[in-house]
């Protein structure tokens, strides 16, 4: 692979917090998804009758629970764009011209 | 439903087959318009990076709702009620993974296959032999489960044999990848897409009209037909340990399938590469509330009788449900938009396993004294008629196997072989070539050893007795092993020239600087 890039000086400080921010928000919300995940599948396993519980007359917890986790992965990664397009690109733009003034 | 109600599955429906010329003209002709902008190995691979977001989410959940989620995951909900809805939620979590962990780091890093990633800074040969061996494995054990699974669904929906579905979906096939490349295969893609979540939407329509539009109705005459059993988790679940390992398989497998990484070459940047991951995740959400939708109406309005009489695992239900509430014409449309869905797959694996042959091997292993972008191309062109061929052949020797459990070891060796290589290099500055290879190999090994010893295979398959191994998905063993092979292997063999790239590695990572 060759590495094209013309070694700019860049401003480390800001450059560490740019990384830093990136996988604190990734692994935040990796971990809420494994979080709410597994937590799912540990309560099918061990404890079935919870999502069996009856709210109105056949209708079980498990069924809003289920289509939950589905909105939830969805708006999870809706969250990360929106942190992503606002926040980090606009990190990413600073470093970038911190490295074109030097 | 009518008593009298006999379905006409299995016989030539003129509206299916209608349709399905239609399918075939439109995207032929795409691929003549994109056989001439598929000349250079970016445009081959990666439709020239011109894809949008919007674009790669379609393709993107194109790639991943196979026929066997479509018509699998509706059959279950509809003999078994809620246990479909597990599956389901478990093919949908490893998105936000990718989005989290490897979308913009796979997009900046990499050219054509995931490969790049992992050999951006280690030493090229042993990587990329080890890391096409993990992708062509994934390849394929998915190939061979869509094509055996497309054979019989052909068969049944249209009424002829099971040799002529398997040369048909294989002859197109090509057609597609070997002369409009990716540009070709997304556009697939995407149509195919399109039709399959209008098709399952205007089902539920149906569906929801017949009960007034109220779910309640729905669930309610599910549970006063079979039971309130329905509604509640059943048997699918019982062991802890089987249970979370086939979460890990499903969550991070989909984070190491080949045909579905190698997406992420074909948009301009990492921002693209990271709505395509929305737009995707939507989608295939969407599409498994349908499919819940879709498998609850089967089980009120078809029977479950009538499901299982017609296929033992229920994969006959949606369409079924198709000429219940909409008639043979809607039943001709949803069997094309299966068989289109199949296509589909299919092109996108078999272009993964080609680019792997042709990028990762011929060019950097082979010839590494330079090969022309024309030698490339027309390298990748023989290895998708080679994989085309032989997903012919493999389509017709596993005729009537049970190929149930490809699906699943393809999850397992992708979230064994392919991701913990490809996270660690993306995170870890002291990850070293012998770590990489060690963690590929391991990862592979372990998923395939495991899961012939397992019930899976050595009990269903070689009907022996009891199983060595106790778990029917090798994950929680296979990919943990492959993590602690990738650190040890590390440490005891350390790379100090890969340690010291890690910076440059990281400001293309991060800032996109020098990314293709």
């Amino acid at each position: 692979m060759e590495h094209k890039h013309p070694g700019p000086k860049i401003d480390q400080a800001l450059f560490h917090r740019l990384v830093v921010a990136k996988w604190k928000v990734s692994l935040t919300l990796a971990a809420i998804m494994m979080v709410v995940y597994y937590g799912f599948i540990l309560v099918l396993a061990f404890d079935k009758e919870l999502l069996s519980t009856k709210i109105g007359e056949h209708m079980t917890v498990g069924i809003p629970v289920g289509l939950f986790l589905i909105i939830l992965a969805w708006l999870i990664t809706g969250v990360y764009v929106f942190w992503a397009n606002s926040s980090y690109d606009r990190a990413v733009q600073d470093v970038l011209k911190s490295m074109r003034r030097r | 439903m009518d008593p009298n109600f006999v379905s006409t599955i299995g016989q030539p429906n003129a509206t299916s087959i209608i349709f399905f010329f239609v399918f075939i003209t439109a995207t032929l002709f795409i691929t003549y318009w994109a056989a001439k902008k598929s000349r250079s190995p970016s445009q081959f691979y990666a439709a020239g990076r011109s894809v949008t977001g919007l674009q790669n989410g379609l393709a993107l959940s194109g790639d991943y709702m196979s026929a066997a989620s479509f018509l699998g995951i509706a059959g279950l909900v509809s003999l078994k009620g809620y246990d479909g809805l597990i599956y389901s939620i478990g093919f949908l979590v490893g998105w936000p993974i990718i989005m989290f962990l490897i979308a913009e780091p796979l997009r900046n890093l990499g050219k054509f296959t995931f490969a790049d990633v992992v050999a951006y800074r280690l030493k090229q040969k042993p990587i990329r032999i080890a890391a096409s061996l993990g992708s062509l494995m994934t390849v394929a054990f998915y190939l061979i489960a869509q094509m055996v699974g497309s054979g019989s669904l052909v068969m049944m929906i249209f009424g002829i044999p099971y040799e002529y579905a398997i040369v048909a979906v294989g002859l197109v096939m090509i057609t597609y990848v070997l002369f409009g490349g990716m540009l070709a295969t997304t556009w697939v893609q995407i149509i195919k897409a399109v039709l399959l979540l209008s098709g399952a939407t205007v089902m539920v329509v149906f569906v929801l009209v017949h009960f007034g539009f109220s779910y309640g109705e729905l669930f309610k005459q599910a549970a006063v037909k079979y039971g309130d059993a329905v509604l509640q988790p059943g048997g699918l679940v019982s062991n802890p340990w089987d249970a979370v390992s086939l979460g890990m398989a499903l969550m991070f497998g989909t984070a190491g399938l080949p045909h579905i990484l190698m997406r992420f070459y074909t948009v301009p940047d990492a921002k693209t590469a990271r709505t395509s991951v929305f737009y995707a995740t939507g989608f295939i959400g969407y599409f498994y509330i349908l499919t819940f939708t879709i498998g609850f109406g089967a089980m009120v309005i078809v029977g479950q009788d009538v499901i299982s009489g017609m296929d033992k695992g229920g994969n006959m239900a949606a369409l079924l449900l198709a000429e219940a509430t909409g008639g043979t014409m809607f039943l001709g449309f949803i069997a094309a938009v299966a068989f289109a869905t199949i296509l589909a797959v299919v092109a996108g694996l078999t272009l993964a396993g080609a680019s792997t042959l042709s990028h990762d091997l011929y060019v950097n292993v082979f010839c590494t004294d330079g090969a022309t972008e024309e030698q490339e191309v027309k390298v990748a062109k023989r290895a998708t008629l080679a994989l085309g061929v032989l997903a012919i052949v493999l389509g017709l020797a596993f005729k009537g196997q049970n190929v149930a459990f490809m699906v699943g070891l393809a999850f397992a060796i992708a979230a064994s072989a392919n991701f913990p290589a490809l996270l660690l290099s993306i995170l870890w500055r002291n990850f070293s070539t012998v770590g990489a290879t060690a963690s590929i190999y391991t990862g592979t090994i372990l998923a395939v050893g495991l899961i012939v010893i397992s019930p899976t295979i050595w009990m269903d398959v070689l009907h022996n007795p009891t199983a060595i191994f106790p778990l029917k998905n090798p994950a929680i063993i296979s990919m943990t092993g492959a993590f602690i092979a990738g650190y040890l292997g590390s440490v005891l063999r350390p790379d100090p020239d890969a340690s010291k790239k890690y910076e440059d590695q990281k400001i293309r990572n991060y800032l996109g600087v020098g990314a293709e």
